[in-house]
């Protein structure tokens, strides 16, 4: 079968490959949301962040003899961990400030990270193998669907409903969102403020280390895949607005999706085809889809 | 036995927004179950020393003690801890919230708190209002729930700024059968007003506050000899 003269199998194919980069877009750009509304902090340490998440795994796997499950869950906590040093260090000095000197701070410590790591570590790409469990393919009759890429679709919605559900529908969730609006008063209320802003960091951190370890086994790790994903995450967040956690995981799925489609249709457009769709949200809606107006 | 009814005491309060200096020495105090009302022109520092007893200003000094407990370099949220609530000037309804989620935020901070109902009970409208979001009450209803939140939480020293500002006078009056069931029950209220009328017939005391300072404090049965110091200092 085919459609506009391309196999449908090329078609679904690149939905599929579209939405685990979406996925990957999601996580990312859901961390950076919520880490925004709370601390009011362009985090721009995100993507290293992200690379340290899969560099945690790969350091576990080869010097601690740590497998993918594990690394899953530990490889969040010690990023996690990481985020709420920082934030208790350095961060916190910024509350007051404007925008841009979180942006420089978090942007200044992402190159040390990364120099740090290509210091360490070079820039060729190292190989994570999949796990075993999540190797091989079904074929679907109209398709055949790689379970790693579909893992990693589910993993990641899984996660990004959980943290939905948290901070839309549980008591902390109503401090965060409240927080959001008036820290100050919520504090007044009696809340440790403080201490929520540091845990809000290092979750959302944490999110960006976990998308690490599942990006880990289908890209090269290496130090600078941080600053390659971390560019087109903005542009998602630019589109989505930061005001939105579930824009942000609809802007993140989609656009990845958009992205894959262009790869089939026109593929030298798909590196710009997000920068063009951001222009033009910036263009009709600055405030991003899914943003409020200030 | 006065010492152990004391549950306020502020002692040469000094609080600055940054570099400008706005408390130049604030001493009051509040007996246990008082009504105490703040009454000065506007800028006179009355929502500073209320900001200043929870902690929310840049930088204060002075003595501040609580049931004797002193909270001066305290964080915000451990002196509300101690049983003290708070509500607003600009009321601080969350737009994010829902009318229940503003009135179920603050938690608990000491056992005998109000329950939902009986909130609802004092103040009927936000009840049928639970589902609505937080700003799209009328002013009214913003104030009962700014109030209503902070009696959940067992609170027994209530900071209340401006609550009868802008409101019609229907709502006035809920609001000063609340401030009157309040009381009653034991409630110790430190009222911020700029409308005399309102707090007056409220008030077991007051204070007159004038240049971030208290410049004169008498008791409600001096009202009368006091009017034309008040009409003086207020314009009232």
């Amino acid at each position: 079968m085919e459609v506009f003269g391309i196999p449908a199998q090329a078609w679904l194919g690149q939905i599929l490959l579209g939405l685990m980069n979406g996925s990957f877009y999601a996580v990312l750009s859901l961390g950076l949301a919520v880490i925004f509304g709370l601390l009011n902090i362009i985090n721009f340490n995100h993507g290293a962040l992200y690379m340290l998440g899969a560099f945690c795994a790969w350091l576990g796997l080869n010097y601690l003899n740590i497998g993918y499950w594990w690394s899953l869950l530990l490889a969040p906590l010690v990023v996690g961990a990481f985020g709420m040093v920082l934030e208790r260090t350095l961060l916190r000095r910024l509350y007051e400030l404007d925008h841009i000197y979180g942006l420089l701070l978090t942007f200044g410590l992402a190159l040390i990270i990364e120099g740090l790591f290509r210091h360490f570590f070079g820039v060729a790409g190292q190989p994570y193998p999949v796990p075993e469990a999540l190797m091989g393919a079904t074929d679907l009759g109209f398709m055949v669907l790689p379970t790693y890429r579909a893992w990693v679709v589910a993993a990641s919605l899984a996660i990004c409903l959980l943290t939905w559900f948290i901070i839309e529908k549980t008591r902390l969730g109503s401090y965060l969102r409240a927080g959001t609006e008036n820290a100050k008063l919520v504090q007044a209320f009696g809340v440790n403020v403080p201490l929520m802003i540091s845990l809000t960091y290092g979750a959302g951190v944490a999110l960006a280390a976990f998308a690490g370890v599942l990006a880990a086994p289908v890209i090269q790790i290496s130090p600078l895949m941080g600053s390659n994903i971390i560019i087109v995450v903005f542009a998602v967040v630019v589109i989505g607005g930061m005001g939105s956690i579930l824009g942000s995981i609809m802007t993140g799925l989609g656009l990845g999706v958009i992205e894959g489609l262009t790869k089939v249709v026109y593929p030298e457009a798909s590196a710009t085809i997000l920068f063009v769709i951001m222009a033009l949200v910036l263009l009709l809606r600055p405030a991003g889809l899914f943003g409020r107006e200030a | 036995m006065v010492e152990i009814k004391e549950c306020l005491r502020v002692r040469d309060l000094q609080a600055y927004y940054g570099e400008s200096h706005v408390l130049h020495g604030v001493d009051f105090h509040v007996q246990r179950g008082e009504v105490v009302t703040l009454l000065g022109r506007n800028g006179s520092g009355r929502t500073t020393t209320l900001r200043s007893l929870m902690g929310l200003v840049g930088r204060r000094s002075g003595s501040i003690r609580i049931d004797g407990k002193e909270v001066i370099d305290l964080a915000p949220h451990k002196i509300a801890r101690l049983g003290v609530g708070y509500c607003p000037e600009e009321r601080g309804i969350f737009s994010s919230l829902s009318c229940e989620e503003n009135l179920l935020l603050p938690p608990e901070v000491a056992p005998g708190g109000m329950s939902i109902a009986q909130v609802y009970q004092l103040f009927p409208n936000l009840q049928e209002r639970a589902a609505s979001q937080g700003t799209r009450l009328s002013g009214g209803e913003q104030q009962m729930l700014a109030i209503g939140r902070i009696l959940r939480t067992g609170a027994r020293i209530l900071l209340l700024d401006e609550i009868s500002e802008g409101l019609a006078p229907v709502i006035v009056q809920t609001l000063d059968r609340a401030i009157r069931a309040l009381k009653q029950q034991g409630y110790t209220i430190v009222l911020v007003e700029q409308n005399f009328h309102f707090a007056a017939p409220l008030a077991d005391r007051f204070y007159v506050m004038e240049h971030g300072q208290i410049v004169e404090g008498f008791e409600a049965r001096d009202l009368e000899s006091k009017m034309s110091m008040l009409h003086e200092f207020l314009g009232v």
